[in-house]
């Protein structure tokens, strides 16, 4: 890794109220490669993934030590904007949440917040161009004014996706993106993480070890101790997690021993 | 291929948005709780000040004390009224009761009425009472040189215990209380049993895949929005026309003449608020009901229980203080509503109380209407105290509410 | 214990207690059939007695001569309203229908409906049956009971602004307070703001009326003029109308706003909105439906109220547009009727319930489609 990393992680510890969610985490995720967090469930990979946007700030008594650094400055100093952090970072969830508007209303709104300044024309060629980039717009290209909850889960999650890279960010944040849909849907999300990755860096959270190896470039393995509290194990490139790793608890994780 | 958006680098201008829309909102929100201090500001500025007032007599040219009027001794009083009451008068007084056999305060009441007759010419609230004082006495002296400037409470126990009066000094609202007691004591005798018993049916017995059950549903939901003068009308329509035998108290038998008012009796009014209440009490029981946990059912019903024995042993007493909180807030509608009174017949003016449920009745609320409708601005400061007597009965009757809810819910945490 | 262990009778007896228990049960959910049965009944019957009740109107025409009861020729003198053929007219007591008019005779059918034919002198009018027709009813601008006019649009016309008046205040406010418990207050800021919207939504609506008189209408007065604005008002009715049903669209509203699923409000969030964007732009227009529905109640609510209007719109039905004159509303002519002392045999008591059905039909509409809006958007969420 000689380049700059997108994002890192120093010493990162989360707290919720008096519970301490993660210690101590340091880990700096490669530019342009899709990294996918592991681990079982309950070790916090969620809690890691939100506090790279910021998304813990709308969680009532959640705190945060430690530094998230991108872009060489720490998103939680003072003077940072939490909502230009996350036109930057952008996220996909767990469940397709798609807005109860039309499709095309879906990927324009968050173009739009953000102080678009261009002709509908333009507007309409973003719109294409993120639907292009999220394997979604041959599906709906007819069907643009429709209400986007009409669509398959598989076609809304990867709305979602297309309403994420709409604003261009740098970083896209994935929370399980596929553990709502089906095997030949959740195919579709693997390659479209594959394509992204050349554009952007994507971080992904998945409790699936399978597709963790198929889409990922680097592998981060979390584990919880005995207070229930997720650490960092190990991190390093996927086929070496998979194949060699070098914390025993990691091997036991992945050949099903544990977890 | 790559399509740039330009963005608007001025998230100031964003922040800032959303910082007055936080203030809007919050702008909103005050005022909300602006007009409850208003309105509670109005009614206590209105229910105590100073007022003007003319005697015939006035007191301390016969060296009596108001406050202390009972405390007046006795032979002193006998004596007034002996020298101040005309013959005529005194005559007709001592045949209903020699005067030598009345208590002390029926004797003070007397003096204060038939010799001193106190009359209000012009009341102010409270606050300018306070602040401007002096001026207001300088006013009365200029515009009624006679009259005397005195601080009233105009809510105070006299008030509450004496039955009402033409004469604003004298008026009290005892009637009107025990009238709006006796009407939520018969609408609570209704609605209870007649609510609960149909939010059990379609909490625990309705299929809700029955089209008759859904229409019993659907059909409370409605009542409880139907307008409550509506009501009013159903009552006299049916409580005091077509039942009027029953409302009237005439089949059963003797009621003194002159208390009853055809079917224009407490019992109708009571009646009339209970099918008022009657769907605010079932949406509550049923959601009472509906907050206790299946697995109590499923546990009874394992030991072999009959549906009513898992309803009567378990359910219910489980539901009751829901269903408890959800009755007293219903009730404390009741308490305040005055359309359906209104239209249904209660009394305006009855200065005697009502003793059974065929009496006329007259009720707090009606009381305070009348009061606001007159033209004479001094019924507006009875209307005031009248108003502070029933928002006070109103937060004792929630507190109990909010009382019963905190102890069950404390004793489900223990 | 063995022995009632060896004969268990697994066979399902008559169980006649639970029987009879599921049976009252029921019955009470029925009576709640019962009584909007019975509102309706009562409401129509009491509106057909409206509608079919003989009024009469004094033609002005007396007999130009004494009758006799045998006589079926009336002499009349030309003055006063013409008297069409086919009118049942009264005389004193008697009612008889006209066969035939002239301008100075009448040729009649004597002693209708049970009265008796009778000797009438010279001099005594004539009056003519007339009947208030829904058309009059519906489209009349004026309603003046003593003259026989009875059109409700003045007292539709004042509900309405009331209501329109009260709606411009507790929408904004309503919705704003929504917004700021289900976005922005803090739990226990809640804990604090519900009780008081609680205590605001439990003061009784004559206590507002009071409010109005004697507050908000000395304000009004105090700030646009006494020239301007009249004692009694539809405005200061109307804007403590609504402050009456702010609690109610701001609870109801708040519910629909919470229903919306945190997923996109995070959504919004991940793309870069602001907290205000996002409440503005995402929650309130996915609440939408619930928002419609609470607004749909707030109005029949205002429609509905009473005291408040009661004693601060004005008593007397005024056709105007002007929010600071007086105007009675439906409701608050209902109850100023019947709380004088209300004759049962008088078209004033039948108008009560003529005027009342219109009421209940308007409240029932609005009250159904909330219902149905609030159906549809659980739908959408759960």
């Amino acid at each position: 890794m000689t380049e700059t990393p997108a994002v890192e992680l120093r010493n990162l510890n989360v707290y919720y109220g008096s519970f301490q969610a993660v210690r101590d985490v340091t880990l700096a995720f490669p530019k342009h490669k899709v990294t996918a967090i592991i681990g079982p469930s309950g070790c916090g990979k969620s809690t890691v993934l939100r506090s790279i946007n910021r998304m813990n700030d709308l969680i009532p008594n959640a705190r945060i030590e430690g530094e998230v650094i991108f872009e060489g400055k720490n998103i939680y100093d003072p003077d940072v904007d939490p909502v230009e952090v996350r036109r930057r970072i952008g996220m996909v969830f767990q469940k397709p949440n798609p807005f109860p508007k039309s499709i095309y209303e879906n990927v324009a709104w968050g173009v739009r917040i953000n102080g678009f300044r261009g002709t509908k024309s333009q507007l309409d060629d973003i719109v294409e161009e993120a639907l292009r980039a999220a394997a979604l717009w041959d599906e709906v290209k007819d069907k643009l004014h429709q209400n986007a909850l009409a669509l398959s889960g598989g076609q809304q999650q990867r709305l979602c996706i297309a309403r994420a890279i709409a604003v261009k960010p740098d970083i896209i944040l994935m929370d399980e993106p596929a553990s709502a849909l089906d095997p030949i849907a959740t195919l579709r999300i693997e390659d479209l993480m594959r394509d992204l990755v050349q554009n952007y860096t994507i971080i992904v959270v998945t409790h699936n070890m399978q597709q963790a190896a198929r889409v990922s470039d680097y592998t981060a393995f979390f584990s919880t101790d005995e207070s229930r509290t997720g650490f960092l194990v190990e991190f390093g490139p996927t086929a070496q997690i998979f194949t060699n790793p070098k914390d025993p608890r990691t091997e036991a994780y992945i050949t099903g021993r544990f977890g | 291929m790559s399509v740039r958006p330009r963005f608007d680098p001025n998230r100031a201008a964003r922040h800032r948005r959303a910082r007055i829309g936080m203030v809007v909102f919050q702008l909103a929100t005050l005022v909300g709780i602006v007009v409850l201090m208003a309105l509670l500001y109005n009614i206590i500025n209105n229910a105590f000040g100073l007022a003007a007032i003319e005697y015939r007599i006035y007191p301390a040219t016969l060296g009596l004390d108001l406050e202390t009027l009972p405390q007046t001794p006795r032979e002193r009083l006998l004596e007034i009224l002996e020298t101040h009451l005309s013959p005529g008068l005194r005559r007709s007084l001592e045949r209903t009761r020699p005067l030598t056999q009345r208590s002390n305060e029926e004797l003070a009441a007397l003096v204060l009425e038939r010799v001193l007759q106190p009359k209000v010419l012009d009341t102010w609230p409270l606050v300018p009472s306070l602040l401007h004082t002096q001026d207001i006495v300088a006013e009365v002296h200029a515009r009624f040189p006679q009259a005397e400037v005195r601080w009233v409470r105009w809510l105070n126990t006299r008030f509450l215990t004496r039955p009402q009066s033409s004469a604003p000094l004298r008026a009290g609202v005892r009637t009107a209380i025990l009238g709006s007691l006796w009407l939520v004591v018969i609408t609570a005798a209704t609605a209870l049993p007649l609510g609960v018993a149909a939010a059990i049916y379609l909490e625990e017995y309705a299929r809700k895949d029955r089209w008759y059950n859904r229409l019993i549903q659907v059909n409370i939901n409605n009542l409880a929005g139907v307008p409550s003068i509506i009501y009013g009308i159903l009552g006299l329509a049916i409580f005091v026309r077509a039942l009027e035998p029953l409302t009237s108290g005439a089949v059963f038998g003797a009621v003194a003449e002159g208390v009853t008012a055809n079917g224009r009796t407490v019992l109708s009014g009571g009646l009339t608020l209970g099918l008022l209440v009657l769907p605010i009490v079932i949406i509550n029981a049923q959601e009472a009901l509906r907050a206790v946990p299946n697995s109590l059912r499923e546990a009874a019903y394992a030991l072999g229980a009959t549906k009513w024995q898992v309803v009567w042993h378990h359910v219910l007493p489980e539901a009751l203080p829901g269903i408890m909180t959800g009755t007293i807030l219903a009730l404390s509608r009741a308490l305040g509503e005055t359309a359906p009174l209104v239209v249904v017949g209660a009394s305006t003016f009855i200065t005697f109380d009502p003793v059974h449920p065929f009496s006329k009745f007259t009720a707090l609320p009606i009381q305070i209407y009348q009061w606001t409708a007159r033209p004479q601005p001094v019924f507006r400061n009875l209307a005031a105290a009248a108003s502070l007597t029933l928002l006070l009965l109103l937060f004792l009757s929630n507190g109990i509410a909010v009382y019963i809810r905190h102890r069950a819910r404390q004793r489900r945490l223990v | 214990m063995a022995q009632t262990l060896s004969s268990v009778d697994l066979r399902g007896r008559p169980r006649r207690r639970e029987g009879l228990i599921q049976v009252l049960l029921l019955a009470s959910g029925l009576l709640s059939i019962l009584v909007t049965l019975g509102i309706v009944y009562e409401l129509v019957k009491g509106a057909m007695g409206f509608f079919t009740r003989p009024l009469w109107e004094d033609t002005n025409k007396p007999l130009a001569a004494d009758v006799a009861p045998s006589d079926t020729v009336l002499p009349v003198r030309p003055e006063g309203a013409a008297i069409p053929e086919g009118a049942i007219i009264r005389v004193d007591e008697e009612i008889m229908r006209v066969q035939r008019a002239e301008e100075t005779a009448l040729q009649v059918e004597r002693g209708l409906r049970g009265t008796q034919p009778a000797a009438h002198p010279a001099g005594v009018d004539i009056f003519l049956e007339d009947r208030v027709s829904l058309w009059e009813f519906f489209t009349g601008t004026r309603w003046i009971p003593q003259a026989g006019e009875f059109g409700i649009l003045p007292l539709v016309n004042a509900t309405f602004i009331v209501s329109a008046i009260a709606m411009l205040v507790a929408l904004p406010l309503g919705l704003a307070i929504a917004i700021y418990l289900s976005e922005y207050a803090s739990p226990r800021v809640n804990n604090v703001l519900k009780p008081l919207l609680e205590i605001l939504a439990g003061v009784p609506t004559v206590v507002y009326g009071y409010f109005a008189l004697t507050f908000v209408t000395p304000l009004l007065r105090r700030l646009l003029g006494p020239d301007v604005v009249d004692i009694y008002n539809m405005a200061s009715a109307g804007i403590v109308v609504g402050i009456l049903v702010t609690p109610l669209v701001a609870s109801m509203s708040e519910d629909a706003l919470r229903a919306v699923p945190r997923s996109l409000r995070e959504a919004a969030y991940a793309l870069g909105a602001t907290k205000l964007e996002t409440a503005l732009q995402v929650v309130v227009p996915a609440a939408f439906s619930g928002l419609a529905a609470a607004f749909i109640v707030a109005v029949s609510r205002a429609i509905g109220e009473t005291m408040i209007v009661a004693l601060a719109a004005g008593a007397g039905p005024n056709f105007t547009f002007n929010p600071f004159e007086a105007a009675e509303t439906m409701t608050g002519h209902i109850v100023r009727i019947s709380g004088g002392d209300l004759s049962y045999d008088s078209i004033d008591y039948n108008s009560i319930f003529a005027i009342g059905l219109v009421l209940f039909l308007i409240t029932l509409v609005l009250n159904t489609l909330s219902q149905r809006i609030v159906a549809r958007f659980r739908e959408v969420y759960e």
